[in-house]
């Protein structure tokens, strides 16, 4: 492995972080605290509790994992896609590194960062309304977990994109309609049958569902269930991106 | 005295590019270590091309490669390690400061932090005032200071230099060279392409001549020089002359349009240079000279010639 190779990406990404602090973490939490205020005061007050939990309590994780699936992929989605749009690839290209080590570095300083967002949204979340975490260690693995699936998922779309459109495209036309409608703000067990079955197909239900039992210790979809559709989704963009390196797909003529 | 150590092989390496188009046919080249070798060829001979294979930015169709003896594919690693690439497009980072940038490309090479080594390149490149400026506030000589500098970051053994001085100011330019000789004094081997071929002809040591895809020709370049070298010799006359006279007709001359010169061109490997029956025809002709003067080809002008006659 060739640590410092790795440790050079990850720094120069995370720096991108810092230089882009308004853009990448301030206004997820502007738009997230909207949320409480509209959905969780305004309208949640007149929401009547769901399994016991306040609207307003309800809806936070799902908010998170709204934040952290769309950053996830935003972030490793343009880290990668933009050294191909200018032409400084050719020196990741050039370089004595694998590509394994170029995945790790880049999804792993995506994952951070969406991981870092997630925590200041819950800790904003705590302002707004009375929170308890039931499993805080199962919080935590389903956050970072997430995040590094979901960057995975971006540096596919990053590679996968070769221009601006199309990058945008996914996280437009598929991840947000999917969160939408994974169960952030309401429970699945509100549906009419048949739509309930259509949301099983959905992953993100899946995450949500889960992440929501770490919370409150209850959930639409069995925790064990939900934890190993994330593994899953997890193999699955490790099994593309091997394919991508394989073949040079898209970075190599 | 190639064919010793080459640092570089490249055997029986063609590139067909997904649109179909063939961009290298077979070639085979070996770079000696500790030269400089200049590849010259118009645009779209596939300099570009053959460079992004060595360096692992393109994938060959066909053939092998290999750097310091280590194969380019089987053993990236090693291969890559070696060299250092300044690529012909200004492709750099904007809002990283040229520090950070150098120090950036030392450590994808994996090798430990050496600040002392990075300020000795950039003070060599006069970029050490600027090391802590954004790259998008620099020129673009500026910018290209800092490609090299990048490429030197992890103390290559092999330097590309894709066109590096194109749209370098004359200043750039010299340093450049200074440093390119002072490199090879270090034992660095250096490949480079350019389109001012005087400055290929002033620095390589071998040249290489790519024309459509293929190698047509490699030759020290003294012997190249003398192998290929045409001279031409030219008259000027006392009297202007109208038109050429018929005694002269055999030579093939060139008579300049104010009719004050005549150019001949010969070869000085041939066994006669047909000079002195020139000379006598002349006389005999009744022309009166002023001045003679002879001109030895320049890469230039063999390099003209081989891809116009060219395969
Ligand atoms: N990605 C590509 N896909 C298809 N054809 C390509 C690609 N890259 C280069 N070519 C073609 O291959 C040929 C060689 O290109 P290359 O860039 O190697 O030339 P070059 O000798 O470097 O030219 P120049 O002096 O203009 O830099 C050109 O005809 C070019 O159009
Ligand atoms: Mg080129």
């Amino acid at each position: 492995m060739n640590m410092r190779a790795i440790y050079a990406i990850y720094r120069q990404e995370m720096a991108r972080t810092r230089r882009t602090l308004l853009q990448s973490i301030v206004s997820p939490v502007i738009s997230t605290a909207l949320y409480f205020v509209v959905f969780g005061a305004a309208i949640g007050s007149r929401i009547k509790e769901i399994d016991g939990i306040s609207y307003g309590a309800f809806i936070v994780p799902g908010l998170i994992m709204l934040s952290l699936l769309t950053q996830s992929i935003s972030n490793a989605a343009f880290g990668i896609y933009f050294p191909k749009f200018v032409g400084t690839i050719y020196e990741l290209l050039a370089a004595p590194i694998s590509y394994l080590e170029i995945v790790v570095a880049f999804v792993g300083a995506a994952a951070t960062k969406a991981t870092i967002l997630g925590l200041i949204i819950l800790a904003t979340a705590f302002l707004f309304v009375p929170l308890r975490i039931e499993h805080p260690f199962v919080m935590l693995v389903f956050l970072v977990l997430t995040a590094v699936t979901f960057s995975l998922f971006g540096f596919i779309i990053g590679i996968w994109a070769d221009n601006f459109e199309k990058l945008q495209l996914v996280p437009l036309l598929v991840v947000t309609p999917l969160t939408f409608l994974g169960g952030s703000f309401y429970s699945i067990d509100m549906l009419p049958p048949f739509w309930r079955t259509v949301t099983l197909f959905n992953p993100v239900v899946y995450l949500v569902s889960g992440f929501r039992w770490s919370f409150f210790g209850q959930s639409d979809v069995n925790v064990v269930i939900s934890l190993g559709m994330t593994f899953a989704f997890l193999a699955l963009c490790l099994g593309i991106v091997g394919w991508i390196f394989r073949t040079g797909y898209r970075l190599k003529n | 005295m190639a064919a010793m150590h080459p640092i570089i092989s490249i055997q029986g390496v063609s590139k067909r590019y997904a649109t179909g188009f063939e961009a290298l046919k077979t070639v085979d080249l070996d770079i000696a270590e500790g030269e400089i070798f200049a590849l010259l060829g118009p645009n779209g001979a596939g300099k570009t091309t053959l460079i992004s294979i060595v360096c692992g930015i393109v994938n060959k169709s066909t053939g092998t490669v290999t750097v310091g003896g280590h194969d380019n594919v089987t053993a990236y690693r090693k291969a890559r390690a070696l060299i250092g690439l300044v690529p012909q497009e200004l492709t750099t980072d904007m809002w990283e400061t040229v520090w950070d940038t150098v120090s950036y490309s030392r450590g994808l090479f994996g090798m430990k932090p050496d600040p002392a080594h990075l300020e000795k390149v950039l003070r060599d490149l006069s970029l050490w005032e600027k090391r802590n400026d954004k790259i998008m506030t620099l020129s673009g000589g500026m910018k290209r200071r800092v490609l090299i500098a990048k490429a030197l970051s992890h103390e290559p053994r092999v330097l590309f230099l894709d066109e590096p001085t194109a749209g370098v100011d004359v200043e750039l330019r010299r340093d450049m060279w200074e440093m390119v000789r002072a490199l090879k004094a270090s034992g660095v081997t250096i490949v480079l392409t350019t389109h001012y071929i005087e400055e290929a002809e002033e620095m390589a040591d071998r040249v290489g001549v790519i024309s459509k895809g293929e190698i047509i020709l490699v030759e020290e370049k003294a012997e190249l020089m003398r192998k290929l070298g045409r001279k031409e010799l030219a008259i000027t006359l006392k009297e202007p002359i109208a038109a050429m006279p018929e005694a002269l007709a055999g030579y093939n001359l060139a008579l300049s349009p104010d009719g004050t010169t005549l150019t001949y061109a010969y070869d000085t490997q041939a066994d006669r240079t047909g000079i002195t029956r020139l000379l006598r025809d002349l006389d005999a002709a009744g022309i009166r000279l002023r001045d003679l003067d002879t001109r030895q080809s320049t890469l230039e002008d063999i390099f003209v010639n081989l891809v116009r006659n060219g395969r």
